[in-house]
C-alpha cells in the first residue's frame, strides 16, 4: 500500500477540519470505551489472563522457529499447502499464481490487515482477476476505493448518508429511488448482493488471527459470518498470514481468544470463531479442496531481538487506538499506512522505514493509556521513545525541533540552572498575564494559543513547592 | 536457499540462537502433548444445573434462543411450532446426522424435510450441536460429512439440536470431548478441517456502530436443549446474572 505516512500533519489537519469524520468520531468513541470495560468488568481474572498471554506470546516468539516448522508439518498432513514468503512482493507472486492456475476470475475476500499491507486487490486487479471484499465495512470501502480507517471497524468514519449515497452509486440494478428507511434496509442490500459474490468465487481470501503449531491450523474471528462463507464455498482457500500469529496449542489459542473479542468489540466471544485445518475430508460435503497458507515475514524477523520484539505480541484488537487520544481526534487515516493508532505507530516504521514513518511515533502525548489496555501489555509509549530516539541519530528531526531539543537538553542537564531559568520564565509569563490569569497571545506558541489561551503560572515554580513541602514535612515528623 | 530456510534462518539470526539443541526441542514437543491448560474463569464453574442455566442465560444475551425439549420426541413439533410463529415456510434442510434422522419425524407429516448441505435458497436449517460451552453460550461445530458447515452459515434461520449433556463449563473442556472423541481419517489427529464455535447468530456494526443481525450468515439461532441429564434438570445453585 502507498504511503501518505510522510505527510502526517497535513493530514491532521485535514481530518481535524473534516466535519463527517469529526462526527464520526465522536459517535465511535465512547462505544469502544465503554463495552471494552463492562466486559472486562465482568470477567473478574481479566488482568490475569494478560499476563498469561504476554507470557505465551513471549514464549512463542522466542521459540518462533520450532513452533513454525511443526504448524507447518500439521498443515501439510492436513493437505494444506504453506508459502513461505519473506516479502511482500514473494507473497503477491504466490497468491497470484495459484489464482491463475485455477483460473479464478472472482476471489471473495474475508477481513484481513495482511491484504492490505500486500495491497492484493490492486494487484490482482491488475491481472485481470476481481476481488470482492466481504466484510461490510470492507465492502463499502471498496466501493469508495478508499483504505480502511481502523483495524477491526474499517468504515466506522462513515456515516449512514455516505452509505447510502455509496449504495446508490454501486447497484445501478436497483431502483434509483429506493428508500433505506433503516441502516437494516443498507445491510439486507449489501447482504443479497454479497450473496451472489459468494456463490460466484472461485477462491476465497481469508487472513488468520491465530496460527496453532499443535494442530496446523488457522483460526479466524468474524462476527458476520462472511470469513466463514468466504472460506467454506469457493473451490481454494488461501489464508494470508504472518509468521507472528503463531501460539503453541488450542489451551493457548483459548487464552488469547478469552482476551481478543473482550478488547476489541466488547464481546465476550466473536459470533464465529472458526478453525480451518487443510483441505475437504473424503465424504464431506463441503468446504475447500485446496487450502493455502502464504506465511508472510516482511520484515518481522528482523523485529526479534530487538526493542521492538514486544511489538510482535500484538493480537490487533484496536484496543489501543480506540483508547487513544490523538487516533480519537484525527481518526485512522491520517497516519497514512494500513495500521494506524498506537499499535501503527510503533509498528509502521518497523515495515517501512523511519524515515516514512518517523512522524508517527511523535503524535503521542505518553499518556500511556494504549498500554494500559493492551490484552498483552505491549509496552507502546516506550517503544514510540525508542523510534523518537532513533529518529533523531539519523538526523531525521526537522532543525528547529533539535535546536529547541538541544536548548532544553542544555537547562536539564544543569540542575540549578533550570530551576532558576523556570523560575524567571514563570514568573515573567505570571506578571505578563496578572490582570486575567491567562495569555491569549505569546511569541513563538502562536500554534498553540491560535485555539485557546494559556492560563499564566501562579505562585511558585514545581520544584520550590515541592521542596518547601518537603521542608514542611520534616519538620512535622 | 528456499524461502523457508531464509526464514528460519533470518528468525534464529535475530534470536541470536541456532536451531534449538534437541533437549530444548524435546521440551516443546512435550509442552504441544501435554497441551497444559491455562486459568479457567471462575463464572463457568458450577454444577450440571448452573451450567445448563449459564448457557442459557448467555444464548439469550447474545440474541439468540432456547427451547427445553423432554426427549427427541417433541423435537418434530417444537420445530413446526417455532417455524409457525416466526412466519416461516414449514421446510428444513437437515444434516445428514444419525442423530438428526432417528428423530420420529413422522408425527410431523407436513414438516418437508432434506438430509444434505444447505443451499443458498434454504431458508431453515437443522444442525446437530456436538457440544456447548457454558461461559459464553458457545456452540461447537465440528465438520464431518455428517455435519457439513454450509448448514451453519446459509440459511436464514438456524436451528441446533443439543443434548444438555453435552454442554461444559469451560472451551477447554470441549477441546478435550474432540481430542477423545474424534479422529480424523486425513491425518490420525483430532482436528476435523473445521470447526466453528457459533455465540448467537449472524451480526455487524459496520454501519455507524449499531448492531444490526443477520450480516452474511443466519438472522436467527434457535437452539432445542435436550434433556438427557439428570443432573442439569436439578435447580441451579444460583440465578446466573
Amino acid at each position: 500500500m502507498f504511503s501518505t505516512s510522510p505527510a502526517f500533519k497535513e493530514n491532521a489537519h485535514k481530518a481535524i477540519a473534516d466535519v463527517g469524520l469529526q462526527k464520526a468520531l465522536t459517535r465511535t468513541k465512547p462505544h469502544f470505551q465503554g463495552r471494552r470495560a463492562k466486559a472486562v468488568e465482568g470477567l473478574p481474572e481479566f488482568e490475569r489472563l494478560r499476563d498469561i498471554g504476554r507470557d505465551i506470546k513471549n514464549h512463542t516468539l522466542a521459540n518462533l522457529d520450532f513452533y513454525l516448522e511443526t504448524w507447518a508439518g500439521n498443515v501439510e498432513r492436513a493437505g494444506g499447502q504453506v508459502h513461505w514468503c519473506a516479502t511482500a512482493d514473494d507473497a503477491r507472486a504466490a497468491v497470484l499464481a495459484i489464482c491463475e492456475r485455477v483460473g479464478a476470475k472472482t476471489v471473495t475476500k474475508g477481513k484481513s490487515m495482511i491484504s492490505e499491507e500486500l495491497a492484493i486487490n490492486e494487484h490482482l486487479e491488475q491481472h485481470g482477476i476481481t476481488p470482492v471484499e466481504t466484510d461490510l465495512g470492507e465492502y463499502i470501502l471498496q466501493l469508495r476505493r478508499e483504505p480502511p480507517s481502523h483495524i477491526i471497524a474499517p468504515a466506522f468514519h462513515l456515516n449512514r448518508e455516505d452509505w447510502e449515497e455509496s449504495f446508490r452509486r454501486a447497484h445501478t440494478d436497483l431502483a434509483p429511488d429506493r428508500v433505506f428507511r433503516e441502516r437494516r434496509d443498507i445491510l439486507t442490500e449489501a447482504r443479497a448482493k454479497l450473496r451472489a459474490r459468494f456463490l460466484a468465487a472461485d477462491v476465497g481470501i481469508t487472513g488468520a488471527n491465530f496460527l496453532i503449531a499443535e494442530t496446523g491450523s488457522s483460526v479466524i474471528v468474524t462476527n458476520e459470518g462472511n470469513g466463514d462463507l468466504t472460506q467454506t464455498l469457493p473451490r481454494v482457500h488461501i489464508v494470508l498470514a504472518s509468521i507472528e500469529k503463531m501460539v503453541p496449542t488450542l489451551e493457548d489459542a483459548t487464552n488469547m481468544l478469552r482476551l481478543l473479542a473482550r478488547s476489541a468489540t466488547g464481546q465476550d466471544f466473536s459470533v464465529y470463531t472458526t478453525f480451518s485445518t487443510g483441505v475437504r475430508r473424503e465424504g464431506d460435503l463441503d468446504g475447500p479442496e485446496e487450502y493455502h497458507v502464504i506465511l508472510l515475514d516482511n520484515g518481522r524477523s528482523a523485529m526479534l531481538g530487538t526493542e521492538f520484539q514486544d511489538m510482535l505480541r500484538c493480537i490487533r484488537c484496536a484496543a489501543c487506538m480506540n483508547h487513544c487520544p490523538v487516533y480519537g481526534v484525527v481518526g485512522g487515516h491520517a497516519y497514512g499506512w494500513v495500521y494506524p493508532g498506537p499499535m501503527g505507530a510503533v509498528l509502521t516504521p518497523t515495515l517501512i522505514g523511519v524515515d516514512q514513518a518517523g512522524n508517527l511515533p511523535n503524535a503521542s502525548t505518553f499518556c500511556g493509556k494504549c498500554e494500559s489496555v493492551c490484552p498483552v501489555k505491549i509496552p507502546l509509549p516506550k517503544m514510540m521513545r525508542h523510534w523518537r530516539e532513533r529518529e533523531f541519530e539519523r538526523h531525521l528531526t526537522p532543525s528547529a525541533v533539535r535546536t529547541n531539543l538541544a536548548l532544553w537538553g542544555f537547562f536539564a542537564r544543569r540542575p540549578g540552572l533550570y530551576r532558576f531559568a523556570t523560575r524567571i520564565g514563570a514568573g515573567v509569563l505570571g506578571w505578563l498575564g496578572r490582570k486575567r490569569g491567562r495569555l491569549s497571545r505569546l511569541p513563538f506558541a502562536g500554534g498553540w494559543t491560535a485555539g485557546r489561551d494559556l492560563p499564566t503560572p501562579e505562585g511558585k515554580t514545581f520544584f520550590a513547592r515541592y521542596a518547601s513541602e518537603q521542608r514542611r514535612q520534616r519538620g512535622a515528623s | 536457499m528456499s524461502s523457508r530456510e531464509a526464514i528460519l534462518g533470518a528468525i534464529r539470526r535475530h534470536l541470536h540462537r541456532g536451531a534449538l539443541p534437541e533437549d530444548q526441542a524435546a521440551m516443546l514437543r512435550a509442552r504441544l502433548a501435554a497441551h497444559p491448560r491455562h486459568l479457567i474463569p471462575a463464572r463457568s464453574r458450577l454444577s450440571r444445573a448452573g451450567q445448563i442455566a449459564l448457557f442459557i442465560a448467555n444464548v439469550e444475551k447474545e440474541f439468540g434462543s432456547v427451547v427445553r425439549l423432554p426427549d427427541t420426541r417433541a423435537v418434530p413439533g417444537a420445530i413446526a411450532d417455532y417455524l409457525a410463529q416466526q412466519n416461516l415456510p414449514s421446510e428444513i434442510v437437515m444434516a445428514p446426522h444419525p442423530a438428526l434422522q432417528a428423530i420420529p419425524w413422522a408425527e410431523r407429516p407436513l414438516l418437508k424435510r432434506r438430509a444434505g448441505r444447505a443451499e443458498a435458497s434454504d431458508l431453515v436449517s437443522l444442525q446437530h450441536g456436538f457440544a456447548a460451552i457454558a461461559e459464553t453460550g458457545t456452540l461447537m461445530l465440528p465438520a464431518a460429512p455428517e455435519r457439513p458447515t454450509t448448514i451453519n452459515l446459509l440459511a436464514d434461520t438456524a436451528l441446533v439440536l443439543l443434548q444438555a449433556s453435552r454442554v461444559v463449563g469451560a472451551y477447554e473442556e470441549a477441546w478435550d470431548l474432540l481430542r477423545a472423541e474424534r479422529r480424523d481419517p486425513l491425518t490420525g489427529g483430532f482436528m476435523p478441517r473445521n470447526v466453528m464455535l457459533v455465540t448467537g447468530p449472524s451480526r455487524s456494526a459496520d454501519i455507524e456502530q449499531t448492531l444490526e443481525l443477520g450480516a452474511h450468515g443466519p438472522r436467527r439461532l434457535h437452539i432445542l436443549l435436550l434433556d438427557d441429564d439428570e443432573a442439569a434438570r436439578a435447580t441451579p445453585e444460583s440465578a446466573p446474572q
